[in-house]
């Protein structure tokens, strides 16, 4: 059989392409309407999938909008991304059980799934990739990660339409996918333009025997990826990162936003790349087993820079101003790339609103007022 | 793939009393091949964890040479550490380790070395003043400036004092609050400097203990004309993982569970006088 790397499939076969995932053994997860946002799920039909929905995302805003049309993919994203998936906001470890001369240790692995995600956005490919490469790349390597990774096939939505919050454009990230997917899918009215960044994907595409893309219908797609992100309204500034970032330490732009921030830590919650974990131990009521479970964490709560007594960062400016310097500069330290990929979750998810690109714009800029606290 | 969460059992072989709530555990791995394989330079730490209670990052103090007697000395301060103290002789604990950078005795090889450190931040170095000893002729002289806060919190005070009588070797304690049978200097640490001949040129400084001696502690020495370069510093942050993962431990561009926790102090510069960082 001929390898496919392109092809095309009506809007009303998509079904095609679910039932050929499930005949190779994969659960099928994509977005699905649920309490007024879009998350991840397993879906059994195209019907499931947030058909003729649409998202608003604005500072501290998000809202579905039901159009009535036929569109699938119209919702960009929800507070998820593909972080949970292979990092999961609760991993048990080991299970440890007293015995006679102490304690014996079992790692609880999990079972590896074959899970096929359709919908995932390129950004999120790309904090996935930061993902990988911290679990993945460095000196240790996470199996509890690698066992749930290795199980993704990834079929990627090229975006056409551009959010409010979106700045992915301007961290060259997206908005169409440009590597680190299986499929990826670009809905152009009621056509699907499906090209393959895989192997298996090529198999997969190879299996459906799609009619071959036609110059014209390529040439739309690409074009509307340009279009979006054209229209993106928001952008990073990046040119003096790491540096500048690092020099605006004692900034009274802190001051500034530590004053509306609540340290809520949803941005780290939404955030595709925040990997910060804390491990827990829960011993049963017998005590002769525990459970050693890592939780996702977050550099907002008060025991994030605890030690024994005192806590590195009290106060709300320094939590902020180390999640903010973490991810825009000193990631690029860390892992020679930004920690943030433009997805615009934080903006939106901020319950005040808070925009990191406006914070870093000013940020960057040579303070010339006071802050707001030391006016007051 | 090595599952770099795996705890090993280990048996308290002793519990040694230094000071006020301040122990040191000789733990012996449970498991032989574990315990022939385990390998660890001077200034690293193992995750040691309690049944049913969690981990904490502690330094190993013994002997790198005889990796089969691992101690550890506990000041019990936290929720784990105050659990731990109850344990007595013959009970369990988990180790996972070693892990991070420990101090460069290959770099200070030929050199003078100063040794500062504060409290209970004499622990991480023993490992390191032991190994130097044992070579002795391969290090030039050796300067041991240690300052606790009252005379009972000196820990290891016959180690100090048979340092002491090693050829080449001063040893100089302070104390801010020393009661009536304290013989050495009342006052901060870093008085002790002024004591010391220095050949900056030489001179190496290994330094454990609270940031702020490390603070006010360096701009001296370095007056003195030793380089940023020659002076390491051994830093603490919560650590949960202990393999550069979890987040806790960062510096600025560090993860000082694993790029520490000994740094060299010209890389820790920028952000060891900053708040917050």
């Amino acid at each position: 059989m001929a390898r496919e790397t392109c092809g095309i499939l009506s809007r009303t076969n998509l079904h095609r392409l679910l039932d050929a995932l499930s005949a190779k053994g994969y659960r099928l997860v994509g977005p699905m309407v649920h309490d007024g946002a879009v998350v991840w799920d397993t879906i059994q039909r195209v019907s499931d999938l947030p058909i003729g929905w649409r998202d608003h995302q604005e500072p501290g805003r998000y809202r579905l909008e039901q159009t009535g049309s036929q569109e699938v993919f119209g919702v960009v994203h929800g507070p998820q991304s593909l972080k949970p998936f292979a990092f999961t906001p609760r991993e048990p470890l080991l299970q440890i059980e007293r015995s006679k001369d102490g304690f014996t240790t079992r790692s609880t692995l999990p079972q590896s799934e074959k899970v096929a995600i359709i919908g995932a956005r390129a950004c999120d490919l790309a904090g996935l990739a930061i993902q990988d490469q911290i679990f993945l790349q460095g000196e240790y390597q996470d199996p509890y990660y690698a066992t749930r990774r290795e199980g993704l096939f990834i079929i990627a939505v090229n975006c056409t339409r551009a959010l409010q919050t979106c700045f992915c454009a301007s961290m060259d990230t997206g908005p169409c996918a440009k590597n680190g997917f299986d499929l990826a899918l670009t809905e152009v009215d009621d056509q699907l333009l499906i090209e393959a960044g895989s192997e298996s994907g090529s198999d997969l595409l190879s299996a459906l025997s799609l009619s071959p893309a036609s110059q014209g219908l390529t040439r739309e797609a690409a074009a509307r990826g340009d279009a979006c992100a054209q229209s993106q309204v928001r952008q990073l500034d990046r040119t003096r990162l790491p540096q500048a970032l690092h020099e605006a330490h004692e900034h009274p732009r802190w001051d500034d936003v530590a004053a509306r921030c609540l340290a809520c830590a949803n941005c780290t919650m939404v955030c595709p790349t925040c990997f910060c974990h804390k491990v827990e131990e829960t011993p049963d009521l017998t005590r002769q087993n525990s459970e050693h479970a890592r939780l996702w964490d977050s550099c907002f709560t008060q025991e994030h820079g605890y030690i024994h007594g005192k806590n590195i960062r009290p106060t709300i400016k320094d939590r902020y101003r180390m999640w903010l310097t973490h991810k825009l500069a000193s990631w690029i330290d860390q892992f020679g790339t930004s920690g943030c990929v433009g997805c615009g979750r934080c903006i939106t998810w901020c319950p005040v609103g808070i925009d990191l690109t406006e914070e870093l714009s000013s940020l960057l800029k040579p303070s010339e007022q006071p802050s707001v606290l030391s006016r007051q | 793939m090595v599952n770099p969460y795996l705890i090993h059992p280990a048996t308290i072989m002793e519990k040694i009393r230094e000071a006020d709530s301040i122990h040191t555990y000789r733990l012996r791995l449970n498991d032989e091949a574990t315990r022939r394989n385990f390998r660890f330079t001077a200034g690293q730490f193992n995750m040691v964890y309690l049944f049913g209670v969690g981990e904490v990052a502690i330094s190993i103090v013994s002997d790198p040479e005889e990796p089969e007697r691992l101690d550890h000395t506990i000041r019990s301060v936290g929720r784990v550490t105050s659990a731990i103290a109850q344990l007595q002789a013959g009970e369990t604990l988990g180790i996972r380790g070693p892990f991070g950078q420990g101090w460069p005795l290959d770099a200070v090889r030929g050199h003078d070395v100063v040794i500062v450190t504060g409290g209970l931040g004499c622990a991480p170095v023993v490992g390191a003043i032991d190994y130097m000893f044992r070579r002795r002729r391969h290090y030039g002289s050796v300067k041991i400036i240690h300052g606790v806060k009252t005379s009972r919190d000196l820990l290891f005070h016959e180690r100090f004092e048979a340092w002491g009588k090693q050829p080449d070797t001063e040893v100089l304690l302070a104390s801010t609050r020393p009661d009536e049978t304290w013989r050495y200097h009342v006052g901060v640490v870093t008085d002790l400097f002024e004591h010391v001949t220095l050949d900056p040129t030489k001179s190496m400084v290994l330094m454990c203990g609270p940031e702020i001696m490390m603070r006010l502690g360096v701009p001296i020495l370095m007056r003195r004309g030793i380089p940023a370069t020659a002076i390491y510093v051994s830093l603490e942050r919560h650590m949960e993982c202990g393999i550069g993962l979890c987040g806790h431990c960062q510096m600025g561009p560090y993860f000082l569970c694993k790029d520490g926790p000994v740094m060299r102090y010209d890389l820790v510069e920028p952000w060891l006088g900053r708040g917050g960082v």
